[in-house]
């Protein structure tokens, strides 16, 4: 097991930079999920680490030794595809066992491991089939099986669910969380999706256009985002974005969204914000969750509105709401007995204590 | 709004559905039609030579009908397989190709691999190149071919022209081109995800070949092997031209060229030995097809 390190790591394809200079330190045993769009250069970047890709220009270091010219074979990392890439010839235990019977393990040894790893993912019963044989889920479970009766420094994980429906995707999350728990080895997982990345991770790794928007637990990512990139792929539905200025009236901070509707800022809000020109056009960034019904008893710092709804989604637990404030469509969560009908007016509440405030032109969160 | 709305300028007309299952069968009655007579397009020349293999020479230029046999004899076999000569040429066609199609696979599946997954500087272009070799005929290079073989001749001393040995030498010519285009065809189709979980399993290039890239591509490999053992045993013109002592002769070459004395055309024996020379490559077929025809890459990959 091992620490990872990439310093100012460049990939460039002929005059395209897909990873542009990235800097990121992850400790022995920790779960980092690399997470963005597609294009974002989250996959080359673990191919870089793999060694199955060049590095044009920076650092790659596994337990503090530079690895830049290293072949993936001498790296001692292991991988595990989004397609699987099982051998189809082989057995299930043939097929976990290649890579010690390619380094003349002893016999015994090799035994052992397969069983062990085997009896961790539960596939024990599967062992003398051939990959064709086994449904997408179990294929997936040989496939980390591969990876881990090899004992390596480095787990990587390239989008490793993305082929698995959406039930059996909640099934093998908390498998691969629970093997991680068991085995301990630090590990690298690529995803396109955020909640894999947030239910996974030790720290996340948004990265958009080749460069690294913030790195955080999940948590931190979610309730202080530093970037209107991360705060809008973080989370689901997406948060709102509403433009919106800075007033003064009498003395209070305003926060004014459209012609009819401003909100007075709470204090410790308006301490933050009063420096701000208030020329600036800004966003109001806050998440469907801190937009609800409005009750009779509302704490300070919640303010209310009156809307009419376009759509509502009953999703059981709570029904998500979609509006529009001057053309800016916008997503709130209410209580699903709270008598919100499509084409209905509503009274909304917003929580400020929770909002966020972006510079429209930067994407910076202020 | 009604959603009807949208069809209403649309003209009216009467669709006929037809079922399914009639259109399967009227779609099978022309396929067995075709195959049928597909069927008898090919058998007939086979079904000709087996029944003129079984009569006697006095029978064949008899004015009797051709398609029957009156007085069967197996005397054509008899004769042809207690020849030296016959069995001389079965075994340098035997020897030829097999050791042909050795050759070719050594030379093949590694440059096929390289072809196909070592991205280096001009590897399009040299597969291209390799398939466009395939493409000039063997009528237009026997010549430049024996000119070149001459020339080695006379600089080593190494007698090679009328020996069955060149034939070594000059069918890879053919069958490497074509099996190696069809090798890199059959590579290409593994996932790139296999050698790169190969690879890090640490496995090198060669370990990736045999181990992976061979038992895979199984199938590709044997039908590879089937193209090169039938152009080894039924090329024509190369021997003819390479080869002209009767001890040194191939099967096709042998058979036409002393079966045949001036005008006279023994056929019994020409059919008999045309039969037999058949038998080889039609076994081999039969007992691969399930390979030629099986995929093995299934399961490799999300199927």
């Amino acid at each position: 097991m091992a620490d990872v390190a990439l310093r100012k790591v460049v990939k460039r394809y002929d005059d395209v930079e897909a990873v542009r200079g990235i800097d990121l330190d992850i400790a022995d045993h920790e779960f980092i999920v690399l997470v963005g769009p597609s294009g974002c250069g989250k996959s080359t970047t673990l191919r870089m680490i793999a060694g199955l890709e060049d590095i044009s220009d920076g650092d790659i270091m596994i337990g503090g030794d530079v690895v830049n010219d290293v072949p993936p074979k001498d790296r001692d990392i292991a991988m595990v595809f989004q397609n699987y890439a099982l051998y189809p010839h082989m057995t299930v235990a043939e097929n976990m066992s290649f890579g010690l019977r390619l380094k003349h393990y002893p016999k015994a040894e090799i035994k052992a491991r397969v069983t062990e790893a085997a009896r961790l993912l539960d596939i024990t019963d599967l062992i003398d089939r051939k990959p064709k044989q086994l449904s997408g889920g179990q294929r997936q479970r040989v496939a980390m099986g591969r990876a881990i009766v090899r004992n390596p420094k480095v787990f990587l994980f390239d989008e490793p669910l993305s082929n698995l429906d959406a039930k059996l995707r909640v099934q093998m999350r908390i498998e691969i969380k629970k093997v991680h728990q068991k085995v301990r080895t630090t590990t690298v997982y690529v995803t396109h999706d955020q909640v894999e990345a947030m239910t996974l991770a030790d720290r996340v790794v948004v990265m958009n256009k080749g460069r690294i928007e913030q790195i955080g637990t999940p948590n931190e990512l979610y309730h202080k985002p530093a970037t209107r990139f991360v705060a809008g792929f973080i989370g689901s539905p997406a948060m709102n974005f509403i433009p919106c200025r800075l007033e003064d009236v009498g003395g209070t901070l305003q926060l004014r969204l459209t012609d009819r509707i401003a909100f007075p800022l709470p204090p410790a809000r308006a301490a933050r914000y009063n420096a701000l020109p208030r020329t600036d056009k800004l966003l109001l960034g806050i998440r469907p969750e801190h937009l609800t019904e409005s009750h009779a008893h509302l704490e300070p710092g919640v303010e209310t509105f009156d809307t009419v709804l376009d759509v509502t989604e009953p999703m059981g637990m709570e029904t998500l709401v979609y509006f529009g404030l001057d053309g800016t469509p916008i997503c709130g969560r209410v209580n699903p007995n709270a008598g919100a009908k499509d084409g209905a007016p509503m009274r909304l509440a917003m929580d400020l204590n929770n909002m966020h405030l972006l510079n429209e032109a930067t994407g910076v969160v202020l | 709004m009604s959603t009807l709305a949208i069809d209403k300028g649309g003209p009216t007309r009467k669709v006929k559905y037809r079922s399914m299952s009639r259109d399967r069968t009227w779609a099978l009655r022309w396929s067995y039609f075709f195959l049928v007579l597909f069927a008898i397009f090919s058998l007939t020349p086979p079904i000709y030579m087996l029944i003129t293999s079984l009569k006697s020479s006095a029978e064949i230029s008899a004015a009797t009908n051709p398609w029957w046999v009156f007085h069967p004899t197996l005397s054509n076999y008899v004769e042809l397989l207690t020849s030296n000569q016959f069995l001389r040429f079965f075994w340098n066609s035997a020897i030829v190709s097999i050791v042909v199609v050795m050759v070719t696979m050594l030379i093949s599946i590694p440059a096929a691999f390289a072809l196909a997954r070592m991205k280096f500087w001009g590897s399009t272009t040299l597969a291209t190149g390799v398939f466009l070799t395939y493409l000039i005929p063997d009528s237009l290079l026997f010549i430049p071919l024996f000119k070149m073989l001459a020339v080695v001749q006379d600089l080593t001393g190494i007698t090679l022209l009328n020996r069955w040995y060149v034939l070594l030498f000059i069918y890879p010519t053919l069958t490497v081109p074509f099996c190696t285009w069809i090798m890199i065809g059959y590579f290409a189709s593994i996932p790139k995800e296999l050698d790169e979980a190969a690879l890090i399993d640490g496995a090198s290039w060669l370990q990736t070949l045999t181990r992976i890239f061979i038992p895979v591509a199984l199938p590709g490999l044997i039908a590879a092997t089937i193209f090169a053992f039938t152009v080894s045993w039924a090329q024509f013109l190369y021997p003819l031209v390479f080869t002209t002592s009767v001890d040194q002769l191939v099967l096709p070459v042998g058979i036409t060229t002393t079966l045949i004395k001036g005008d006279v055309f023994n056929w019994g024996q020409i059919m008999t030995g045309a039969l037999l020379g058949a038998a080889p490559p039609l076994i081999i077929y039969a007992f691969l097809m399930d390979y030629y025809i099986a995929g093995l890459t299934a399961g490799a990959t999300k199927g």
